[in-house]
């Protein structure tokens, strides 16, 4: 199924106060990977993470998603296959309650209702979080919260999963719930973290980006052991990998 | 300052919410057709950093007491006036309830004293015309001092006026305006120190950011002045048409202070103006009959008879605080029982 | 603990109740609202001098209180908190209005002492049913009435996003206040220096969590418009609650219990 692919080539992009963010990004994912994004501090991965359902259009290069090059037009193409879970919980539950986040996506479809209701009971099911339906997202968990938003992304039912820091400040048993939920999803999934254990738990292609380039790709075996690499890229050793 | 429930009386209180309630309606039929996307969560997120940043205590210059800001001004020159009221009007909604800011009947008032003078006459006749995109920051200092003190001087005399109007407070008019203005002129000028502080410190950390808002806000933010005095017309021949009607029915308010203002009860016009005739319409569709407004006429009566107060003879005076007292017991021996049984339930 | 936290950990504990479940917090959202409103129209609407006719309505309250399970000293602590100003404004009616209207065994009460109490009822009446309507109904549910009562859209909107970002954001200002704090010794970093930039980083933070909300609500497809799914249903109780309570209040505007109760008790 040729719709599950995103191709950038050659992506480059400037912010308003020229900061150059990417300098010539080439990589192609195709259906079914998952796909690790790793990289030091401003490396580019949250300007790489905004190309990809259009919030930002690449100032030069091309971008493609499914069968269509990104572009003006295909912005509502790109944002119905590619989901994005964002690094603050709290930056994405915007709805007082967490059945009204969950249905947004849903609505913004042009859904029935019945239907939006069902895509929303699926969706809290899947991620254990049905019962949570009535509460403002301020009464949860950082856990929770992070689980209701990968609801809310997956109530859209995108081909294509990218997460940013899914990880973050969860307690350790939350993060493994979450990394037992990723390994469950059929998705396509790009996960751009900090986190190498968590990449080496749930992708099985890794790329490096630095300095808006991508200095690695392959598998995240081999990547995440060549220490060498790793510390070039303010990387190190995923801990389940470092010998005491 | 929050304007409360408990001095107002129906009349005002109504005429008020209904004024702000309109232009609530005004400005979001306004901010439909040309508003920028991205200003949905930001009107969102700076009504709930207004409400936020109301909690941070700073010390007063001079005097040692703390205090906050209103930011009212803050919102109109970021956001534009019809956005900026939108956000005043519920973050002061949202104190109404959680913070039981001065009620929810006197909402209407708050939002029309603490909205309508900043962001439609404060802002578009002062500030507005002071500052240009190029404008330094001294004269963003002056227009916000300028705006600010002009916005929560008119504030506060409309709390006054619609304390006086309501009749519930004894104060005398002049004693409560020497009292209210002198203070507001004072919190004016901190708060338009810090208005302009904080609009200059975000324009010289993050110019960007002024500007990209500034761009989403729509072309047409200008607000015609025109339509401002039209609004203000309507507005003030809706008071004066309900007071007077209510005047008619109810003396306990309106001519209370009728009286400490005039030293007479009523307004030498009066007896010739609208009033009557609105009574008259009054009583034959018989708004809330039998409810109130019968029994007001009669101790109408008895006020232009020239008592200020209906007699009330010693037997029922007793007869209304035993009452009372048996009333209160009842109802707490009442609610004391729903409880016991719930938590027995429980 | 400091005034921030404090009164942070207010607004919580009201938003914490609205979410339990009992009779009250069960009764439709838009039903509350409009009893609500009408008991203070009514409480209002009576003069200055009726103080005993007020006392009746004192079962609303305390009915709300009981049956909603809340807490008593919580809503009594915000009553006396809230507003110096009723105090102020009605302070100078027993020294300016001195007409002798009642007399106690001996001792003369002036209208103004009265008009004065009556203020004080009022704002009590009126004040804990504001909260109490908070306290016992969800404020997504009060603002779903609104929105059936025609309220304009940007406005519940906006009442939503305050809400949903209150609490974020307020705790975001309760840690600058602490960093503040914990360096700042006697008045120093209370200035009102260090609040400007304190304030100006706080909305420049503000700003740009509004930069990257917008971010990812355009990711599900956001247009501009913000739909709602929401199914209000009448249940018969709330029919029941609605026509019972107004209904009361009316007859209590209509009749003077207190009194027809205290003259019972004096033939007696």
């Amino acid at each position: 199924m040729s719709h599950h692919i995103i191709e950038f080539n050659n992506v480059h992009f400037t912010y308003p106060d020229g900061t150059d963010a990417l300098k010539g990004l080439d990589f192609r994912i195709t259906h079914g990977e998952s796909v690790g994004i790793v990289g030091a501090n401003g490396a580019g991965k949250s300007t790489l993470i905004s190309h990809m359902n259009g919030y930002l259009l690449p100032a030069k290069g091309t971008i493609t998603i499914g069968d269509l090059q990104l572009n003006k037009s295909t912005i509502n193409h790109a944002r119905k296959t590619v989901g994005v879970v964002f690094q603050n919980p709290d930056d994405q539950l915007f709805m007082p309650t967490v059945f009204d986040d969950v249905a947004f996506g849903p609505l913004n479809l042009g859904m029935t209702r019945e239907r939006v209701i069902e895509r929303v009971n699926e969706a809290l099911t899947t991620v254990g979080c049905l019962n949570l339906k009535d509460k403002p997202p301020h009464h949860l968990s950082m856990g929770q919260k992070r689980a209701v938003t990968i609801a809310a992304v997956i109530a859209m039912q995108p081909d294509i999963l990218v997460m940013d820091e899914p990880a973050a400040s969860l307690d350790p048993k939350s993060r493994r719930q979450l990394i037992n939920l990723l390994k469950e999803f059929r998705h396509t999934k790009i996960i751009a973290s900090h986190d190498l254990d968590l990449i080496r738990d749930v992708c099985t292609r890794c790329l490096v980006i630095s300095d808006g380039e991508v200095t690695a790709d392959g598998r995240t075996d081999e990547i995440l052991l060549n220490e060498p690499l790793l510390e070039e890229n303010n990387l190190e050793l995923p801990l389940s990998l470092q010998h005491k | 300052m929050h304007m409360a429930d408990a001095l107002l009386s129906p009349a005002v209180g109504t005429t008020f919410w209904a004024g702000s309630m309109g232009i609530i309606v005004y400005c979001a039929k306004k901010l439909k057709e040309n508003i920028d996307e991205r200003m949905i969560p930001l009107m969102g997120v700076l009504g709930a950093f207004i409400f936020a940043a109301q909690m941070i205590n700073f010390t007063i210059p001079a005097t040692g007491s703390s205090g906050h800001i209103g930011g009212g001004m803050i919102l109109a020159a970021l956001l534009g006036p019809y956005a900026a009221f939108i956000v005043i009007a519920s973050v002061l909604t949202i104190q109404s309830l959680f913070f039981a800011d001065g009620g929810i009947l006197a909402l209407g008032c708050n939002i029309w004293n603490m909205g309508v003078y900043p962001c439609f006459i404060a802002y578009p006749l002062i500030y507005r015309t002071m500052v240009k995109t190029g404008s330094g920051s001294r004269r963003i200092l002056i227009a916000s001092i300028l705006s600010v003190i002009a916005g929560l001087q008119l504030g506060a005399f409309s709390v006054v006026l619609q304390t006086m109007l309501s009749g519930r407070s004894e104060l005398p008019f002049s004693t409560f305006v020497y009292m209210m203005l002198p203070i507001h002129l004072a919190i004016g000028l901190v708060e338009g120190f810090i208005t302009a502080s904080v609009i200059n410190f975000v324009k010289s950390m993050r110019p960007e950011i002024i500007e990209s808002i500034s761009l989403s806000r729509s072309l047409s933010q200008g607000v015609s002045i025109k339509k401002v005095f039209t609004g203000f017309l309507i507005m003030a021949a809706l008071t004066g048409g309900v007071m007077s009607w209510f005047a008619s029915s109810h003396p306990d308010g309106l001519e209370w202070s009728i009286e400490k203002i005039y030293g007479k009860p009523e307004l030498p016009e009066q007896e010739h103006g609208i009033a009557p005739a609105l009574k008259q319409v009054q009583d034959k569709t018989a708004f809330l009959p039998g409810y109130n407004f019968k029994q007001s006429d009669e101790a109408s009566t008895k006020l232009k008879g020239g008592e200020s107060w209906p007699a009330i003879g010693a037997g029922t005076s007793v007869s209304g605080i035993i009452g009372s007292i048996m009333v209160l017991g009842i109802i707490l021996l009442l609610g004391a029982g729903i409880k016991i049984l719930k938590t027995r339930r429980a | 603990m400091p005034n921030f936290d404090k009164e942070y950990f207010n607004i919580g504990y009201l938003d914490t109740l609205s979410y339990r479940q009992t009779f009250i917090h069960r009764i439709n959202p838009g039903i509350k609202l409009v009893v609500t409103l009408v008991f203070i129209l009514i409480v209002v609407s009576f003069s200055k001098y009726e103080i005993h006719r007020l006392m009746p309505y004192f079962a609303f309250p305390v009915f709300l209180i009981s049956a909603g399970e809340i807490p008593t000293g919580v809503i009594l602590k915000k009553i006396f908190i809230v507003s110096p100003f009723v105090l102020f404004a009605g302070m100078f009616n027993p020294m300016l209005d001195t007409t002798i209207v009642y007399t106690i065994s001996g001792v003369p009460v002036s209208g103004g002492w009265v008009s004065y109490v009556s203020i004080i009822i009022k704002f009590i009446l009126t004040i804990s049913s504001a909260l109490l309507l908070i306290a016992t109904t969800s404020f997504p549910g009060i603002c779903s009435a609104l929105e059936k009562l025609r309220v304009p859209k940007v406005f519940v909107m906006q009442l939503l996003f305050i809400y949903r970002y209150l609490f974020v954001l307020a705790e975001e200002a309760m840690r600058i206040v602490r960093a503040r704090n914990m360096r700042a010794f006697g008045k120093h970093g209370r200035d009102i220096k260090t609040f400007i930039n304190i304030i100006g980083t706080f909305l420049i933070r503000s700003i740009e969590r509004s930069e990257r909300i917008y971010h990812a609500i355009c990711s599900r497809g956001f247009d501009g418009r913000i739909r709602l799914l929401r199914d209000i249903k009448f249940k018969f109780t709330d029919i029941i609650f609605a026509l019972l309570s107004v209904s009361v209040f009316i007859i209590l505007r209509m009749y003077d219990i207190a009194e027809l109760i205290g003259d019972a008790v004096l033939k007696f």
